[in-house]
């Protein structure tokens, strides 16, 4: 039974290089607007910034946005998210992702990739449920607590 | 401009609408209501009576005569057709030289060069993540890596655009291959793309991290020295591209731009240049979406305004001053990933939209630039297209062929009104710099953003394979990329590495001395920060040391984010 008053919390941002950020900004409009705390960052963040950006901030779940190319380095976002001890955190990829580097991000553990042509509602819906998970997972709810 | 009604026009004109409207009326039941994306509403027909036939020499007129309403040229595309200009840029200098001779010998007369995004951010290939080198564009951080990008081309013949944001650094080199081979500078001739720093700013962020003020410094010193030094050169491209593209309607993108070339015009003034002395290099840049009409209204319209700024804002007196020179591309955001051979026929009505608009040089944007960066075969049908715009469907053969169409005319006057009326907006918000100081631009592109958002969402707005018509598709039917060859990467690092190793510290230390003198000083009598850089990229200073001591002594900047 979810919690209707279960709020996700949640960082919005790009890494990289690329400074494309209509995606980001509607995502995060978005996501605000239908409940969501949201974080978010101006484009050309460093890896490490959004490490300690998401453990600071205590979020369930990053969505990196990608316009041109930068999604290649998701992966090392994956890799320094671990090696801080914040691996649970659930992060999800929409851009321009060709269906090759698709599958390799899958690989590195990214949960989802959204692509163009997407309903906010839909990444909203799964934002939803995704944080939903990674939070119980951090504080499962004992019988009787 | 709305005009007053009525005018002259014979009697049975007038009662035969009242007649269709009633029929209309009848038969249609509830109409629907119908805007276009700048907000404008669309009636179900223009007539005779939506135009004002005292008004067609002072709005409409001739080609080639102010206000230029159809074509800043007297034989427009009849005569000359636009130019061909696709953007090419990927991988190594090597690489791109190979593929700007194969497109030049087949044909193309022009260069084009798009930068890696680490250029575009100011960094040499040394300071970023390698797995982001060359994926979006040319790796190009020094003279010689010009040098090997533009071997073999005749630069004294051959038009070069290069998209090189602040501080110009790609010029600076090309004016070093140039002088390595023996070619004058005065015969040089191209654009510089992107040098539209307010663009940068406000929409697609793809600058150097150079505070505004810095920007603003670089930019007019630039435009000071290619009038000097470069007179076939523009050295200002003025771009609404970037701001469509992140959201604003066509009304605000064009009217954003006009008041962002207002600054500039301004700004050269207060420097001490004349109007007619730069004015004439001034170009522009626009997208071209799918919403045909009301794009070809909006070249219409921006014709027009232009003409009447430069004559009556800056008392231009030479006609190349009054003419709205632009490059137009095919928006990327219409296109979709849901059935991608689709976007080859968006790329037709957006193209057929930008040479009824009267452009002066177009992009064609492949197909699958949704999927990943294009493919060459998606380039070839993207040039393809306008071959067979222009050669096979006969859009040339007559001028504003559109022009006295009773809507089209309607229109353009109706597009003409909104965007005076945003840039009288933008005047009142203290001109354009402060408007993007403030977030005033990033806030109303956000929300038009968003509201195209909805109406997609919503199914308002249809976008065939997203919201309606959708088909289950097999995903192994998408072209397949071809993976950039690491080893040639990581050859051109270490090739950096010894090149940097081995140049003469002394003279690049200088330059860069010299370079930060030039920043610091203020004042008259100050030397250019431009010819600064042109000096610096000759002693062999790369990219990344000039973007970095400017931002060292100019200061960072960020972009304004407004969610």
């Amino acid at each position: 039974m979810p919690d209707p008053a279960f709020r996700p919390k949640v960082l919005i941002t790009k890494i990289g290089l690329d400074g494309h950020d209509r995606g980001s900004r509607i995502v995060a409009a978005h996501l605000r607007d239908a409940g969501v705390e949201v974080v978010y960052t101006p484009p050309w963040q460093d890896i490490g910034t959004v490490v300690k950006l998401a453990i600071e901030e205590d979020v369930d779940l990053i969505g990196v946005s990608s316009l041109a190319t930068d999604h290649l380095i998701v992966p090392k976002l994956m890799r320094a998210l671990r090696d801080a001890g914040a691996g649970d955190v659930a992060v999800i990829v929409g851009g321009i992702v060709p269906d090759a580097d698709e599958k390799m991000l899958l690989d590195a553990g990214v949960a989802r990739v959204f692509h163009p042509g997407v309903k906010l509602e839909d990444i909203a819906a799964y934002v939803h449920d995704a944080s939903a998970t990674v939070r119980t997972q951090r504080f499962p709810v004992t019988p009787n607590a | 401009m709305n005009k007053p009604l009525p005018h002259p026009v014979p009697g049975s004109t007038a009662e035969a609408q009242v007649r269709w409207a009633t029929e209309y009326a009848a038969q249609i039941g509830r109409d629907r209501e119908v805007r276009n994306r700048s907000g404008i509403p669309i009636k179900p027909l223009y007539t005779p009576l939506d135009v004002d036939p005292a008004r067609f020499d002072a709005d409409v007129g001739f080609p080639g005569q102010p206000p230029y309403t159809r074509g800043i040229y007297a034989t427009m595309h009849r005569g000359r057709t636009w130019t061909q200009r696709q953007l090419i840029g990927l991988g190594t200098p090597a690489l791109y030289n190979a593929r700007l001779r194969d497109i030049l010998d087949k044909g193309a007369t022009a260069v084009s060069l798009i930068p890696c995004n680490s250029v575009f951010r100011g960094y040499d290939m040394d300071e970023v993540d390698a797995e982001l080198l060359g994926t979006c564009g040319v790796v190009c951080n020094s003279a010689d890596h010009m040098a090997t990008c533009l071997a073999g081309v005749d630069l004294a013949r051959t038009s070069c655009a290069m998209n090189d944001p602040s501080p110009f650094t790609l010029l600076a080199f090309m004016l070093d291959t140039a002088r390595r081979n023996g070619v004058d500078w005065r015969a040089l001739s191209g654009t510089s793309n992107q040098s539209d720093y307010l663009s940068h700013f406000v929409a697609n962020h793809m600058f150097f991290r150079l505070a505004l003020g810095g920007a603003r410094r670089v930019l007019i010193d630039h435009i000071a020295w290619c009038a000097e030094h470069l007179p076939r050169w523009n050295p200002l491209s003025v771009v609404g591209q970037h701001m469509q593209q992140a959201g604003a309607t066509p009304a605000e993108a064009l009217a954003f731009t006009l008041a962002s070339a207002i600054q500039y015009a301004d700004d050269c003034v207060a420097a001490g240049m004349s109007p007619d002395d730069f004015l004439p290099r001034f170009t522009f840049f626009f997208d071209i979406s799918i919403s045909f009409f009301e794009e070809i209204a909006k070249f219409r319209a921006g014709r027009r305004i232009w003409a009447r700024i430069t004559r009556e804002r800056y008392g231009a007196q030479d006609p190349r001053s009054w003419r709205f020179k632009f490059h137009g591309q095919t928006s990327g955001v219409d296109l979709t990933r849901q059935q991608p051979l689709n976007n080859i026929a968006r790329v037709t009505a957006q193209a057929i939209a930008g040479i009824f608009g009267g452009l002066q040089s177009m992009h064609t944007d492949a197909y699958d630039e949704v999927l990943s960066c294009p493919t060459q075969f998606g380039a070839r049908i993207a040039v393809a297209t306008q071959n067979i715009l222009r050669e096979e469907a006969h859009l040339t053969d007559v001028i504003d062929p559109l022009g006295g169409s009773y809507y089209v005319e309607k229109l353009t006057d109706e597009m003409e009104a909104k965007v005076v009326a945003i840039m009288a907006e933008v005047e009142a918000a203290g001109g354009m710099y402060a408007a993007v100081e403030s977030g005033f631009v990033q806030r109303r592109i956000g929300e038009s953003a968003r509201a195209f958002q909805e109406r997609v969402d919503t199914g308002e707005q249809t976008v065939v394979g997203v919201n309606r018509y959708e088909v289950d598709e097999d995903a192994s039917s998408r072209p397949a990329l071809a993976k950039p060859d690491t080893a040639l990467m990581d050859a051109h690092r270490a090739d950096f590495a010894r090149y940097k190793a081995q140049r003469s510290q002394d003279d690049v230390e200088r330059a860069l001395a010299d370079l930060a003198r030039a920043a610091q000083a203020t004042g008259p009598g100050r030397s250019n920060i431009f010819g600064v850089i042109v000096a610096a990229a000759a002693a062999g200073c790369t990219h990344g040391e000039i973007c970095g001591t400017l931002r060292r002594e100019l200061g960072f900047g960020h972009p304004l984010v407004v969610v």
